[in-house]
């Protein structure tokens, strides 16, 4: 079986993001591998240790850059890389049409796996516009997954901790949650052999996405400046109770 | 030719949801039909007060029980619902039904969707999100035939416009899920009673909590100011928690009116999760912890101490 891993390369959450332009971030950051993608990169791995004649591939859709991302799934666990190259940031609808592309020249996936959402877009979609191209059942949030031999039953969380299990024919979607596993970080052996794996480039434009009118555009970007005036309350347990119920009740007005 | 504005109501226990009505408000434009869809309640129970929001048409869309627990049938639904009804700009709750509805009906629609908007123009076809961790507010323009919209939960003021609605029924009894099977619906963690992500006052805990026990004095607090216990990445990850109770960039991204951080040291990845709330009050031993300095209240003590204080107050009345 062939299991694509769709990875993102994506600024580090502790970097600082400056905006140029009005529409876009400056790039000179830290990047790396999207948190949720580890869990998948993690579980495809293991799928691949209890599955005979199977083969882990990471695609990315990225800059040149990107392929320190794919390297780093490749330290994870995948086989071997796939980076589509292009020079600027396509939205959702044009990346799942460009990772079916790529996937498709490259072979014939059993199982397709996303981070359950990249941590700089937070769209929040593009395991389900995947699912669409390819005609292949989608699930999301999954925390739980057993492969069968023609189907995939999975956990998928909800908000509060509510899970439903789903059976799904395979070939599927699969959006990584957090708690599908915990992320196996690379030795240092695993990260020089990872230096060898192969990792393939196409250029975005030689896969002939067709231009759609339909689509997203960022338009502007702009700082979240937040302005808050930190007040401090002083006094004892009781009269510091009683000032934040009062808070409650006269400012915030929810008591 | 008028437009057709559609939004997906979400009930709870046959109920309209609050953080509906904020939706509703935004979705409302001049000159347009503004469609209700109605999927787990007799539409006729939910008229009175959706009509009183500016909704002029109720569409109850029809699906079996076993049909209603099923992601993929809902969508397909929803989806048929929407050619049927001429909808050209469709709104939902960016909720946890919402996470997995909405991208459905997009991407089966090939049509742009922008998640947790708090904001849109629907002369201009624009939607504000956050982007980076919460660090900036992205402006996007949507092009297509139809657009679709996750609406924030609690970040439109609803506003009531009363209107009469035309009464519809959709009937989707017929549509089969292809390769998607519900096994088992609902197993709920008994720990979060309120859901965060709608809550108006979340109460969370982080490295200040020390146990899994302390965090009852949270639970206790929460049930009498009606709010949801939230949860640190220390404390989920130190195991005193379950993870359905993080806040923040791994976890669950919450604006309520007011956020009371209990012990939390307010790391840049507890802010993505939380920096949009209306207030927030810190609580914390450590004059240094990051989120005094980036909160509209703070104490210096112990939550341990303060926590059990409070509830003892209005426990007296």
């Amino acid at each position: 079986m062939q299991i694509y891993i769709c990875v993102k390369h994506v600024p580090d959450s502790a970097a600082h993001i400056t905006i140029l332009d009005k529409n876009r971030i400056d790039e000179s950051i830290s990047f790396l591998l999207n948190p949720y993608d580890e869990h998948a990169v993690t579980e495809a791995a293991k799928i691949k240790n209890n599955t005979p004649d199977s083969e882990v591939i990471a695609v990315c859709l990225g800059k040149n850059d990107a392929e320190k991302t794919i390297r780093s799934a490749l330290a994870m666990g995948a086989d071997r890389g796939i980076l589509i190259t292009c020079d600027k940031n396509y939205d959702s609808m044009v990346t799942a049409l460009a990772l079916k592309a790529a996937i498709e020249q490259d072979g014939t996936p059993g199982l397709i796996f996303t981070g359950k959402e990249s941590i700089d877009a937070e769209g929040m979609q593009t395991m389900f516009r995947i699912g669409a191209v390819f005609d292949f059942p989608v699930a999301t949030n999954v925390v739980k997954l057993d492969i069968e031999v023609d189907k995939a039953v999975v956990d998928c969380e909800l908000s509060g901790g509510i899970t439903n299990t789903y059976e799904m024919s395979l070939p599927c979607v699969l959006g990584a949650g957090k708690g599908l596993n915990t992320p196996r970080y690379p030795t240092f052996p695993d990260v020089v052999k990872s230096k060898k794996k192969p990792v393939q480039k196409i250029v975005f434009t030689d896969l002939n996405i067709k231009d759609s009118p339909a689509g997203m555009r960022i338009v502007e970007l702009e700082p979240l400046h937040q302005a808050r005036q930190p007040k401090e309350i002083k006094g004892d347990a009781g009269f510091v109770a009683k000032e934040i119920i009062r808070i409650l009740k006269q400012e915030a007005k929810v008591l | 030719m008028m437009k057709n504005i559609g939004v997906i109501i979400e009930l709870d226990k046959g109920r309209v949801k609050e953080t509906n009505f904020g939706m509703i408000t935004l979705a409302r434009a001049k000159d347009t039909q503004l469609f209700a869809f109605v999927m787990d309640a007799d539409a006729k129970s939910v008229k009175e007060v959706l009509e009183s929001f500016g909704i002029t048409k109720i569409v109850e869309v029809w699906l079996a029980p076993d049909q209603l627990n099923n992601p993929v049938t809902r969508a397909k639904a929803m989806i048929n619902a929407i050619k049927e009804f001429n909808i050209s700009m469709v709104f939902g709750l960016s909720t946890a039904m919402g996470k997995d509805l909405l991208p459905r009906i997009a991407a089966h629609l090939f049509a742009p969707l922008v998640m947790d908007c708090f904001y849109v123009d629907l002369e201009q076809k624009i939607a504000k999100t956050y982007q980076y961790s919460g660090k900036t507010i992205a402006t996007i323009q949507l092009t297509g035939e139809v657009l679709v919209f996750g609406i924030r939960p609690n970040a439109i003021e609803p506003v009531k416009a009363q209107e009469k609605a035309q009464m519809l029924k959709f009937d989707s009894s017929h549509i089969v899920a292809t390769g998607f099977r519900v096994i088992k619906s609902g197993g709920i963690d008994k720990t979060t009673r309120i859901n965060l992500a709608e809550a108006d006052v979340i109460i969370a805990g982080g490295r200040g909590m020390k146990n899994s026990e302390n965090f009852n004095i949270l639970f206790q607090c929460a049930k009498k100011i009606n709010a949801a216990v939230g949860a640190s990445r220390v404390a989920v990850d130190a195991g005193w928690v379950p993870y359905s109770m993080q806040v923040g960039q791994t976890g669950e991204k919450v604006s309520p009116k007011v956020y009371i951080a209990c012990g939390i040291s307010g790391s840049i990845q507890h802010f993505a999760g939380m920096k949009t709330s209306g207030m927030i009050i810190a609580i914390n031993t450590d004059e240094n912890a990051a989120i005094l300095s980036n909160c509209d209240y703070y104490v210096k003590a112990d939550a341990l101490e303060i926590i059990p204080t409070l509830t003892k107050i209005l426990d007296n009345g």
